[in-house]
């Protein structure tokens, strides 16, 4: 395999990695920062407790998500250069943000809440744990700021001078900013993570339950963490929704992908399973519209008109024209001191034809489907698993609220082995955003195969297991230090172990 | 403001970014002294609670410093990460495992025992203010690689930049300039992480041992920094002409010191605090040196960048090839970008007073043996 096939497994296992912490510290800590603005209202020492046994869980597992989040951050210059300068003057910018917004905020308050209990007041604690996660959150939408923009490249004009992707004005950082699909991608990123945090604490009240151990704080624990998550699916549904229809918009080939559309059309029936279809409901998903226009995988290829008319070429057309900006790009570059005339019409042939350079890297059509098979089951098994979730929070949350949860051991089981799909169905959707939009780095404008560093294979390649070695032992340590602290016990109620 | 304005604007923020982070690279510093024999297994972990309770900072002033320069000089980023591949990668693995040694240390489930993620900070200490000082090392020496923006549109070989050997910046390790700053940076550090114990830690023996050290380490400090100064001030440099041409000037880096009488005060007064401290910390009982330390190691820093960077100097150089040598205007990100970033960065004196603030409030009372049995949280 060559360098940019281990390039793109590296990084993916990275983020697929990081996508393991991040959820849980953002779900998580939602519901200590309840818990702890209960005992601060309330004064009640129980509250304190319980609070204190969730922030050592999220602990744990938060210095695991800030070891990988560095990896990612490196990973874009070690491994993806040409990136780097390509886009760095866009993508860069919401990095730095997050560092001086987030990342500091959540480092400073973090140690005020781990260490702080008996150093600062109760309401500077409760401060810190509310802006430990707050932080976090902030964090999330920088960062998916800059993946929305590698997915939607908003405000951006290409500078042959400096051969990047530039800021087109002040004003366009803030399009950037509020880019569509990184607001939606922000909701739903976010709200899954509540889901996450709001199942771990449901699944593991409900472990205590079946043992017998703490009630009263697994049965209180159940209902706030059935509360968030409840909540977050339900935002994660209507946030969904509006992926769906900047999918249908920025990425039809992501679209058509997830639902292994080869050809489209109006009023296109969704596909549950393959054989199984409900009628219309692809068209109103994508465009709202019961009658919608979605254009399926051969459309993309070969040309289609969208919904408000326009005509897109088909790819072997946009291949042309993108080869045509890249020669042009050359010879601009060569002429632009020598020859300024020459220059300038070199660079007419550029402007004309930019919007498609991209395309002009590509080596054959095909090269812009992605790896359909894939995408199609991972958007099943999210959406599946995420509503199974959400079923399981709505009767967990229902009768820990009457408080008749204890008796129904197969809610409590199911409750813990929802655990682990709420991570699948995670895993998933990153699989479907990321996946999806092969062959690109930046839709569109920069493809994965110049996109790389001049490595050689074989130094990806060893840096590629070492990570993995790295990942696999931090997760088995991790793992292993949860259960034991879970084992262990909030110690609210006294009990003979 | 102008185009210019912007480029140096961000070349001071990133100077000062880099001089907290060697600054705050005491917490490295401090768990080299997690090795020192003398010193029960209670008191080690008091110092290991000490910078547990600080590391996350440093972390932070890392990502904050990679993402700072990749936004506002993404030439850098793609050139000397891409090129410089195993430097980065071997510093990112030792704060990787630094990472999570705090919180893996002391729990029995850790698979691999208490010694070994000791190890790993020690080692962290040790590679992570090496790397770093070396890294900037080369902004004086040079370093093997090629830029060549119109690469992207040769589809058989698309990348920018290209690194000119298979060590892909461990090379750097053969430059006994980089390498005697990469050495400094280690020592200062070790020094900064015993004078922060001095203050953070209250215990006598504890600090009997970091009075010792740091008269230890004061010596090759000094003898490392000034070798490396005097090189720098007496060797040619990587100048810029008017029309973007790079060529080598003699006595550069003394013309440039000579040419900015700030930078010359800068380093002057940084030095000094940083020689006070080491009075105080060698010859006085005082636990007030790290505040002198401190502002030291930050202006020293920063005058160092400024050297590399201000003045017409390409502060990335190629010595494979002079013109493909980075220089603030030529590998910066675009007006619009630097000055969204500009205005953003005004609120970094907000930051930078809730951290102050949050800080103190946790300090307040010194890390002892009563207050580690009492604290319920610990590492």
């Amino acid at each position: 395999m060559d360098v940019v096939v281990w390039s793109r497994i590296q990084f993916a296992v990275t983020a697929a990695y990081h996508w393991l912490f991040v959820p849980l510290t953002l779900g998580l800590a939602l519901v200590m920062a309840i818990m702890e603005t209960l005992y601060v209202v309330k004064k009640d020492e129980f509250w304190k407790k319980t609070a204190q046994f969730w922030i050592k869980l999220f602990a744990i597992n938060f210095a695991v998500g800030i070891a990988t989040g560095i990896i990612l951050e490196f990973e874009f210059g070690t491994n993806w250069s040409n990136y780097s300068w390509f886009v760095g003057d866009m993508f860069g910018a919401p990095l730095a943000i997050e560092g001086i917004l987030a990342f500091f905020m959540e480092a400073t308050f973090f140690a005020v809440m781990f260490f702080g209990w008996d150093k600062v007041s109760k309401k500077f604690h409760l401060a810190s744990t509310w802006l430990t996660g707050i932080g976090a959150t902030i964090s999330a939408y920088w960062i998916l700021v800059a993946n929305g923009w590698m997915q939607n490249p908003v405000g951006t004009t290409f500078n042959p001078d400096t051969v990047r992707s530039e800021m087109a004005s002040a004003a366009a950082f803030w399009e950037v900013v509020t880019n569509p699909v990184a607001v939606s991608k922000f909701c739903h990123s976010v709200t899954s993570g509540w889901v996450t945090g709001g199942i771990f604490v449901v699944g593991v009240s409900a472990w205590y339950l079946l043992k017998g151990r703490q009630k009263t704080f697994a049965v209180r624990s159940m209902l706030i963490g059935g509360i968030v998550g409840l909540v977050g699916s339900a935002l994660v549904m209507l946030s969904g929704d509006s992926s769906g229809v900047h999918a249908a918009e920025f990425q039809p080939m992501k679209l058509a992908a997830a639902e292994g559309l080869e050809d489209g059309g109006k009023g296109v029936a969704f596909t549950i399973v393959p054989g199984v279809k409900v009628p219309h409901v692809l068209s109103f998903l994508a465009t709202h519209d019961w009658n919608g226009y979605v254009p399926g995988i051969n459309d993309i290829l070969n040309g289609y008109t969208d919904n408000k008319g326009n005509v897109v070429p088909s790819v072997a057309d946009k291949m042309q024209m993108g080869r045509k900006a890249i020669d042009a790009l050359a010879q601009y570059r060569e002429l632009r001191l020598t020859n300024p005339e020459a220059a300038a019409e070199a660079r007419a042939v550029l402007e004309e034809n930019v919007q498609y350079m991209g395309y002009g890297h590509l080596e054959k059509v095909e090269d812009v489907i992605p790896p359909v098979g894939i995408v199609f089951w991972a958007f099943r098994f999210m959406i599946g698993l995420g509503m199974l979730v959400a079923l399981v929070l709505l009767l967990a949350t229902w009768f820990s609220w009457k408080e008749k949860i204890e008796p129904k051991r197969w809610l409590l089981w199911a409750a813990i082995v929802c655990i682990p799909l709420t991570y699948i169905a995670g895993q998933c959707g990153w699989i479907v955003a990321e996946v999806g939009r092969q062959p690109w780095t930046i839709q569109g404008l920069l493809p994965v195969n110049v996109a790389i560093s001049s490595l050689s294979a074989g130094a990806v390649k060893t840096t590629f297991f070492i990570f993995l070695a790295v990942f696999a032992l931090f997760l088995a340590i991790e793992i292993r230090i949860l259960i034991g602290a879970i084992r262990k016990g909030p110690e609210v109620e006294p009990e003979k172990l | 403001m102008t185009y210019t304005l912007l480029q140096n604007y961000w070349w001071c923020l990133i100077a000062l970014l880099g001089g907290l982070l060697v600054f705050l690279m005491f917490v490295q510093g401090a768990n080299l002294h997690l090795g020192n024999r003398s010193l029960s297994d209670l008191q080690k972990r008091m110092i290991l609670n000490s910078t547990g309770r600080k590391w996350e900072l440093t972390f932070t002033t890392l990502v904050t410093f990679g993402g700072a320069f990749f936004a506002s000089f993404p030439l850098f980023y793609s050139t000397s990460f891409g090129g410089a591949y195993w430097v980065w990668i071997l510093l990112l693995i030792s704060f990787v495992f630094q990472a999570v040694s705090y919180e893996f240390q002391n729990k029995k489930e850790n698979l691999l025992g208490v010694k070994t993620f000791r190890v790993a900070l020690m080692a962290n200490g040790l590679l992570a203010p090496f790397l770093v000082g070396t890294a900037v090392g080369t902004f004086f020496t040079g370093s093997d690689f090629t830029v060549n923006k119109v690469a992207i549109a040769d589809p058989s070989a698309p990348v920018i930049s290209s690194w000119g050997n298979a060590w892909h910046g461990l090379e750097a390790l053969g430059q006994f300039h980089a390498v005697l700053l990469g050495l400094a940076v280690m020592m200062l550090t070790a020094i900064l992480g015993a004078l922060y114990i001095l203050n953070n830690v209250d215990d006598k023996e504890i600090s009997a041992q970091m009075h010792r050290s740091i008269k230890m380490l004061t010596l090759p400090f000094l003898c490392f920094f000034l070798l490396w100064l005097t090189i720098l001030l007496l060797k040619e440099g990587y100048a810029v002409s008017p029309d973007d041409n790079i060529y080598m000037e003699p006595f550069k880096y003394l013309h440039n010191l000579l040419q900015m009488p700030a930078v010359l005060i800068m380093l002057i007064v940084g030095v000094v605090l940083v020689l006070y401290s080491l009075y105080l910390g060698i010859f006085t009982p005082s636990r007030k040196g790290i505040w002198f330390a401190g502002p030291g190691t930050v202006l020293v820093v920063m005058a160092v960048f400024f050297l590399a960077g201000f003045n017409n100097t390409a502060y990335y150089p190629s010595y494979t090839d002079l013109q493909s040598s980075l220089t603030l205007s030529n590998s910066s990100s675009s007006y619009f970008t630097l000055k969204v970033m500009s205005i953003v960065s005004l609120l970094i004196p907000f930051v930078l007073a809730y951290i102050a603030y949050a800080w103190h409030s946790m300090d307040r009372k010194r890390i002892s043996k009563e207050e580690i049995a009492e604290t319920p949280d610990k590492y």
